[in-house]
């Protein structure tokens, strides 16, 4: 299983990516594997608010729908289309396949996510 | 939890084991749609020794089995097999079941996993006349080798001319890669295919001998993930799904599989009406239109008024198109618009197709 270590992580297996108020979010690696062959991607749209917790989209795999949630609150300003036509992305290049980018007003609230070691170890725990 | 002899087999090999009716099995290997795609196209091995065996033997046998069964097994030859579903008193199904002739007064009926003590306690409950009912589950290990290629795979590990064993019939005591095995050209994918049943000592040898024979044809073990996409394709009923206790063979589309003027059965009554009156609700196969997979439960509509549920709705590897079955209400029009499937927050459109969406190449 890959982690990043350039990366931040959630518990719900999702990666975000900061680039200062604007954050990207994808799924890991160890949450592409376990959903197995990804068939279907829901995304919102630009422009759509969340908060933290909330789920922002849908990654369906063949046997399942799972949500997908925005780890702290903002507001999406761009929406990756490319895996609407091509959902298999997320399983070949979990960490180039982000779902969103959100614009957050508040960065402290970064500080609740995992580092990689962290998520590294948050994972073999789970498993 | 229940594991059958290839539990360690599968894990070695790197399988997601998921619960599945109290058995712990793989439910895919590598990919879903890889291992689909291996059974359409080569060849796939599943471990199916969850399935259960019960063994009807006795002067009564026959006359016992037609009492139970909504099909007729009176007429058939020995070493035959007949599939039907079993139905309770008010057309409701107990479980569909394979039933094999094994001589005129022995009958081998195969059952699904999680309905086996079920039907097992059933069958006790509707015993008369001379007649032996064993649950010898435990006494057969049973391996499904399925797809174009399955025919040729096997018949590198057997002497016995595997051509020979037409569509929905068997042979028993059949040495095949030095084991033992009654082997019946049937399965659960919509492609050609045998199902293997033996000693459960025997079955990691076998499987490992086929896996080898099969590497140059493409073979793949394969998971309960893809048999339900395959079975699904071929629009082949799953217990629960599209037939349950409240869900009679006539709704569900096996009205084939029950022989009103056989004579009287459990469920005959209930059926005949069913049959006169017309059923209330009927499956139909449909094809997603918006964006979206329908899934099991979620509620359709025809011109905003709901009229039934999915009983089964995945991603289809084969067609490539988002599909399902839907229990629906008989009495309305269902034309070429109007339709949708309640997605989450969303009304999505969908449209009939003909049911199945994929058809079989099997022989006859």
């Amino acid at each position: 299983m890959e982690v990043r270590e350039d990366l931040k992580y959630s518990k719900d297996h999702e990666w975000i990516k900061i680039e200062g108020n604007k954050i990207y979010i994808g799924i890991t690696d160890y949450a592409q594997d376990s959903l197995g062959d990804v068939v279907f991607v829901e995304l919102p749209e630009v422009g759509e608010e969340f908060d933290a917790e909330e789920a922002f989209g849908v990654v369906e795999s063949v046997k399942a729908a799972s949500d997908v949630y925005v780890p702290i609150s903002g507001t999406v300003v761009e929406v990756n289309e490319e895996l609407e036509d091509m959902p298999e992305k997320v399983n070949e290049e979990p960490y180039e396949s982000w779902f969103i980018a959100m614009e957050i007003e508040d960065t402290s609230e970064l500080d609740s996510l995992m580092d990689w070691e962290a998520y590294r170890k948050f994972c073999e725990e789970e498993a | 939890m229940k594991e059958t002899p290839l539990y360690k087999t599968h894990v070695d090999a790197g399988a997601k084991m998921i619960d599945f009716g109290g058995w712990m099995m793989p439910v895919q290997y590598t990919s879903i749609i890889d291992e689909h795609r291996a059974v359409r196209e080569g060849a796939g091995i599943f471990d199916v020794s969850h399935m259960g065996e019960i063994l009807i033997e006795g002067r009564d046998a026959k006359a016992f089995l037609q009492n139970i069964l909504t099909n007729d097994v009176s007429k058939i030859g020995t070493n035959r097999i007949v599939y039907s579903p079993i139905c309770y008193p008010d057309g409701g199904v107990v479980d569909d079941v394979l039933v094999y002739k094994l001589h005129d007064e022995k009958f081998l009926v195969v059952a699904n996993a999680a309905n086996t003590d079920k039907d097992y306690e059933w069958f006790l409950d509707n015993k008369r006349g001379d007649v032996e009912v064993v649950n010898v589950s435990e006494d057969y290990a049973q391996l499904a080798v399925q797809g174009p290629k399955a025919e040729k795979i096997l018949q590198e590990l057997t002497d016995y001319n595997m051509g020979g064993i037409k569509f929905f019939r068997f042979v028993e005591d059949i040495e095949i890669g030095g084991v033992n095995a009654l082997i019946s050209r049937t399965g659960y994918t919509g492609e050609d295919g045998f199902e293997l049943y033996m000693s459960p000592e025997h079955v990691v040898g076998l499987w490992q001998a086929i896996i080898e024979a099969g590497q140059k044809f493409g073979l793949m073990p394969a998971g309960l993930g893809a048999r339900d996409t395959l079975r699904f394709e071929a629009a082949l009923p799953l217990y629960g799904h599209e037939i349950s206790k409240d869900i009679s063979p006539f709704e569900g589309g096996l009205g084939n599989f029950v022989k009103l003027e056989k004579g009287n059965f459990i469920g005959r009554d209930a059926l005949a009406t069913q049959k006169e009156r017309g059923v209330p609700r009927k499956l139909v196969g449909f094809e997603m239109v918006d964006r979206g997979i329908a899934r099991e439960g979620y509620e359709v509509l025809l011109d905003g008024e709901p009229v039934g549920h999915v009983t089964s709705g995945s991603y289809s590897p084969s067609l490539d198109k988002n599909l399902g079955m839907a229990l629906v209400k008989s009495d309305y029009e269902y034309g070429d618009s109007g339709l949708e499937v309640a997605v989450r927050k969303r009304r999505l459109k969908a449209r009939l197709v003909k049911l199945p969406f994929y058809t079989k190449q099997y022989k006859k």
